[in-house]
């Protein structure tokens, strides 16, 4: 019985979760209420893969009111992997996040943090299981907001400014997003995004449709940090506390680009969205120059935060390649490094977070020696690091394979070496790290290894992204049938 | 046999384990390594006398028809050996050489030795490539805390250069090859007479064969071969086995696998588009030597020559024929023994005396006479002069070189055999005949290397005879490649 309401209830318990937060106020109670929280999603977020991969398409209609009058919750393969993704890197760094947060913010307000993590949730999750294109803009709003405040608590006092500018960036994009869709609906009448994409052909020549492609485009574009109009990233990620960077990090963005695909793979048919519009051309473009540019930038960070802040960008970059590719292969490549990059990001700035945990600094000189102090949290960074790079039995190679291969197959050689030259530069930015972690006599040898608590969820994510590297067949499956399903494949 | 095959693998991780377990008792540190390492030999030998059953073993499927497995084949057999069979007397000559010069940071040596020879056993058993792969960039990590151990600067700038030279070329040339061929032929197996015979456009075999080739970057064609030099900032034991056999036979084994399982030998000479390539192994040969003589620190001019070695076998491979192959094969073996040998003799120097520069060590073979005597025989050797086993290899490789009609390649191995006695006789000479008569006639105590390194080196230098009178097994064993 209850397992036919799953699509709803995945939005409905973190959303009544929040306010809750707020009312009980005691730290551990609403850090257990937010980690339980969490943790339900995840099994919903399984159940519903499950479900969908085995049975096929799941409809929803929200409160008994069939589409197109009410809203539709629809999920496929593609969206529950993503749900699967935001839920489940959400629950592993929450078990890590209540050390690290207290640690940062001190306990004062952190009931506050547990009801904006909740709510921005609530909000990616929302975002993924809609069918309905104006609900996207209402969940996104709800996760936007809830991370500028996330971003704002961060312990830093630029934190403030970061938030605000990702708050002025991310409105500017949500804006376009609702204008996108408010000329869809003007278009088609229609804001259900099954019916959208059977309306849409009709009047695919007009310059309205045409603008709304534009807008949403763009407005995506902004969410997902795509190159150039990443702006507000690398600041964002910098300041915020490190629980929530691990967790923005390995999310938010993820979301962002299973919007775009969503958006022009089938809302948009394919051919409209690549031949008409041809977006493709300019995602490849941006993607290239993102995964060199962004790589260099990251080189010569001091910040070690922002230096994978940047790095960040230079991975999405990989993912708009993939997509840019425009063929199954391109595009599995694409969905499975949504998952790989969750899983290696995630990793990597939870053990960030450990590190400054007892440095008080990421600052790169300031890292003189932790090899020696704190064995386990920088073996941690080192594995996650080689998974960045994209080394055999980690999860970054199996992304990297299956982009190669998505080049090669459609014989654009040049590509396939650009890539692979650009994972070249991951090697260096993270070889500085390792290098004076381990060589660099330490400054202080008083430095004890992290608090179990926050140890234990960053190995357990640094073996995910072993075992999902040795072993991808069930990853591959998902991303293959997600792939297939936006393209129409049988 | 299946079993056998996994503990390959799984006794030098085991014993790593139990290294790293054991770092407190120094002693006990040392005897599991030297029982590990014998008991990898023994398994080693159990799966060679199995010879002719080939057993597959899986050990993980990451994608969908891709596999991580191992399997026997000569050539694979033959690195197998090699490698397992000098870890044993690099295990004991280290222990003289790190307790004799006080090094820092024992265990984690001898752990990533450990896992360093497991990789490199599965480089020679896996049995596809991308299984070759893994273990190949496995083996470079592992090796990398070997090469920077003395953490120093200098440490630190080599290592920068090991890592930076295999990562990039492996990454950008042999994985791009790898998926290359896996989009063309549909599988990875190393298969008798190759998979890529009529799945590929004869035009684009030279270029997939030049990314396959300057991608091992472990093999250290010209112009990927900075690494090798820049490795000889690690402790000497590192040297003798990791770049003397392991990485570096790694290479030239994964570039003869490759040649003969990958495209099939009779597929390149058909298409002709071995040459390109064997000209870049022949300029290698040529120009490592020349740098080899200008070098005068010991271990600097011992890398240059490694370099020109290492392109030797390349070049076997390269001149596509079965005669060619079995010497290249032949040549990992024999060089392996040479090197290893005069690697041996550099560490020796280096613990007795401190020494590093050839032209500091006149008159040092009066005071060192076991070690200068290993040090000639294994200069024989690579230069590949009766009675050692070093002739036998590059005795089939110009046999190889006439088969293919190729006379100037026959006159590039003449050339580097003089080359090669231009820059590797002076060290023994100088030992032996400079220097001043004088001390010697005053009786200056003979002052040798800890007794275990001594061993070592002694044991490899009389292999290296050995080799020159029992060759027949190693033929036999390399001729099996072409018995299908």
């Amino acid at each position: 019985m209850i397992s036919t309401h799953l699509p709803v209830l995945q939005v409905a318990i973190p959303l009544l979760a929040a306010p809750a937060c707020v009312v009980f106020r005691q730290a551990t109670v609403t850090w257990l209420l937010a980690l339980s929280v969490s943790c339900i999603s995840l099994l919903i977020s399984i159940s519903l893969l499950w479900q969908a991969f085995t049975t096929g398409e799941i409809r929803y209609e929200l409160g008994g009111w069939a589409a197109p009058w009410g809203i539709e919750y629809k999920v496929d393969v593609v969206n529950a992997f993503v749900l699967v993704i935001v839920s489940g890197m959400s629950s592993v760094v929450l078990v890590y996040a209540r050390e690290s947060l207290q640690h940062e913010l001190g306990i004062r307000r952190i009931h506050l943090v547990y009801t904006g993590w909740l709510l921005c949730l609530t909000g990616l999750l929302g975002i993924t299981v809609t069918g309905d294109a104006f609900n996207v803009f209402v969940f996104l709003e709800i996760s936007s907001l809830s991370s500028y405040l996330l971003i704002g608590l961060g312990p830093d006092r630029r934190a403030l400014t970061a938030a605000f500018q990702y708050l002025v960036m991310g409105t500017i994009g949500a804006t376009f997003i609702l204008i996108g869709i408010g000329l869809l609906y003007m278009m088609t009448g229609t804001l259900n995004m099954t019916d959208l994409s059977q309306r849409i052909p009709a009047v695919s020549h007009t310059t309205t449709i045409h603008a709304a492609f534009a807008f949403l485009a763009l407005g995506i574009a902004l969410k997902a940090a795509v190159f150039p109009l990443h702006y507000w990233l690398p600041n964002a990620y910098t300041y915020a506390p490190s629980a929530v960077t691990a967790f923005m990090a390995a999310s938010a963005t993820k979301v962002s680009i299973y919007l775009l695909l969503r958006f022009f793979f089938d809302i948009f048919s394919e051919s409209f969205s690549l031949r008409t519009m041809r977006l493709n051309e300019i995602l490849l473009i941006t993607g290239v120059i993102a995964i060199f540019s962004m790589s260099l930038v990251a080189i010569y960070q001091q910040d070690i935060k922002r230096m994978l802040a940047y790095s960040s960008v230079a991975q999405v970059g990989y993912m708009v390649i993939g997509i840019g590719l425009a063929s199954a292969t391109g595009i599995m490549a694409a969905i499975l490094h949504l998952f790989n990059h969750a899983l290696m990001k995630g990793a990597l700035f939870m053990a960030l977070g450990c590190i400054f945990y007892r440095l008080k600094s990421l600052e790169l000189n300031d890292l003189a020696g932790i090899g020696r102090t704190m064995p386990w949290t920088t073996a941690a960074f080192v594995v996650g690091g080689l998974s960045l790079i994209g080394v055999p039995l980690t999860v970054g190679f199996v992304s990297k394979w299956y982009l190669i291969l998505a080049t090669l197959e459609r014989g654009w050689w040049w590509l396939a070496v650009l890539i692979v030259a650009s994972s070249l530069l991951a090697v260096v930015y993270i070889w500085r790290v390792v290098e004076v972690a381990y060589f660099k006599p330490a400054q202080d040898t008083e430095v004890n290894e992290a608090p179990m608590s926050m140890l234990i969820p960053t190995w357990a994510l640094i073996a995910a992204n072993v075992y999902f590297g040795v072993n991808a067949q069930q990853t591959i499956r998902f991303a293959g049938r997600a792939a297939a399903e936006l393209l129409g494949l049988p | 046999m299946h079993t056998a095959l996994v503990l390959t693998l799984v006794i030098p991780l085991v014993g790593a384990a139990l290294i790293a377990s054991a770092h407190n008792q120094p002693n006990l540190r040392e005897s599991v390594t030297l029982v590990t390492s014998v008991l990898l030999f023994m398994v080693v030998l159990y799966v060679l006398g199995q010879g002719g059953s080939s057993a597959e073993v899986l050990l993980a499927t990451p994608f969908p028809g891709l596999d991580l497995s191992l399997s026997t084949e000569p050539l694979g057999l033959l690195f197998a050996t090699v490698a397992s069979g000098l870890w044993i007397i690099t295990s004991i000559y280290s222990i003289g050489y790190m307790r004799g010069n006080n090094e820092q940071n024992q265990t984690r040596f001898y752990v990533f030795f450990a896992v360093s020879i497991a990789a490199a056993l599965g480089i020679a058993l896996s049995a596809n490539v991308f299984t070759l792969f893994v273990f190949y960039e496995v083996l470079t990590l592992s090796t990398y805390p070997l090469v920077t151990h003395k953490g120093t600067e200098e440490a630190r700038r080599g290592g920068r250069v090991y890592l930076g030279i295999l990562l990039s070329t492996s990454i950008g040339f042999f994985l791009v090859a790898i998926v290359w061929t896996w989009n063309a032929a549909g599988h990875l197996d190393f298969t008798d007479g190759g998979i890529l015979k009529g799945h590929i456009e004869p035009a684009f075999l030279p270029l997939l064969l030049a990314l396959y080739l300057f991608g091992i970057g472990k093999a250290a064609l010209m112009p990927f071969h900075r690494w090798l030099p820049a490795a000889m900032v690690a402790p000497t034991p590192v040297s003798a086995l990791l770049h003397a056999v392991a990485v570096v036979k790694a290479g030239v084994f994964s570039v003869l696998k490759i040649t003969v399982y990958v495209f099939g030998i009779e597929f390149l000479y058909e298409t002709g588009a071995n040459r390109w390539m064997m000209w870049v192994a022949a300029t290698t040969v040529i120009l490592a030597s020349l740098v080899a003589l200008t070098k005068d620190n010991l271990k600097a001019r011992l890398a240059y020559s490694t370099v020109s070695q290492l392109s030797y076998i390349v070049l076997g491979a390269m001149l596509v024929n079965s005669v060619a192959v079995v010497g290249a094969g032949m040549h990992i073996a024999t060089h392996a023994l040479g090197k290893i040998t005069l690697f041996f003799c550099a560490g020796a120097i280096y613990v007795a005396t401190h020494k590093t520069e050839i032209s500091d060590m006149d008159g040092l073979g009066r005071t060192m006479p076991i070690t200068y005597t290993a040090m000639l025989i294994g200069c024989l050797s690579v230069i590949g002069l009766p009675p050692t086993g070093g002739m036998w290899s590059k005795w089939y490789l110009a046999l190889g070189a006439l088969n293919a009609d190729q006379w100037l390649m026959l006159a590039v191995l003449m050339l580097s055999t003089l080359l090669n006695v231009a820059y590797l006789l002076p060290i023994p000479i100088r030992g032996f005949l400079y220097g001043d008569k004088s001390t010697n006639a005053a009786g200056k105590t003979i002052n040798e290397a800890p007794i275990p390194s001594l061993l070592a080196l002694s044991f490899t230098a009389a292999g290296c005879i050995v080799a020159f009178f029992y060759a027949q097994p190693l033929y036999h064993l390399m001729a099996g490649i072409f018995e299908h």
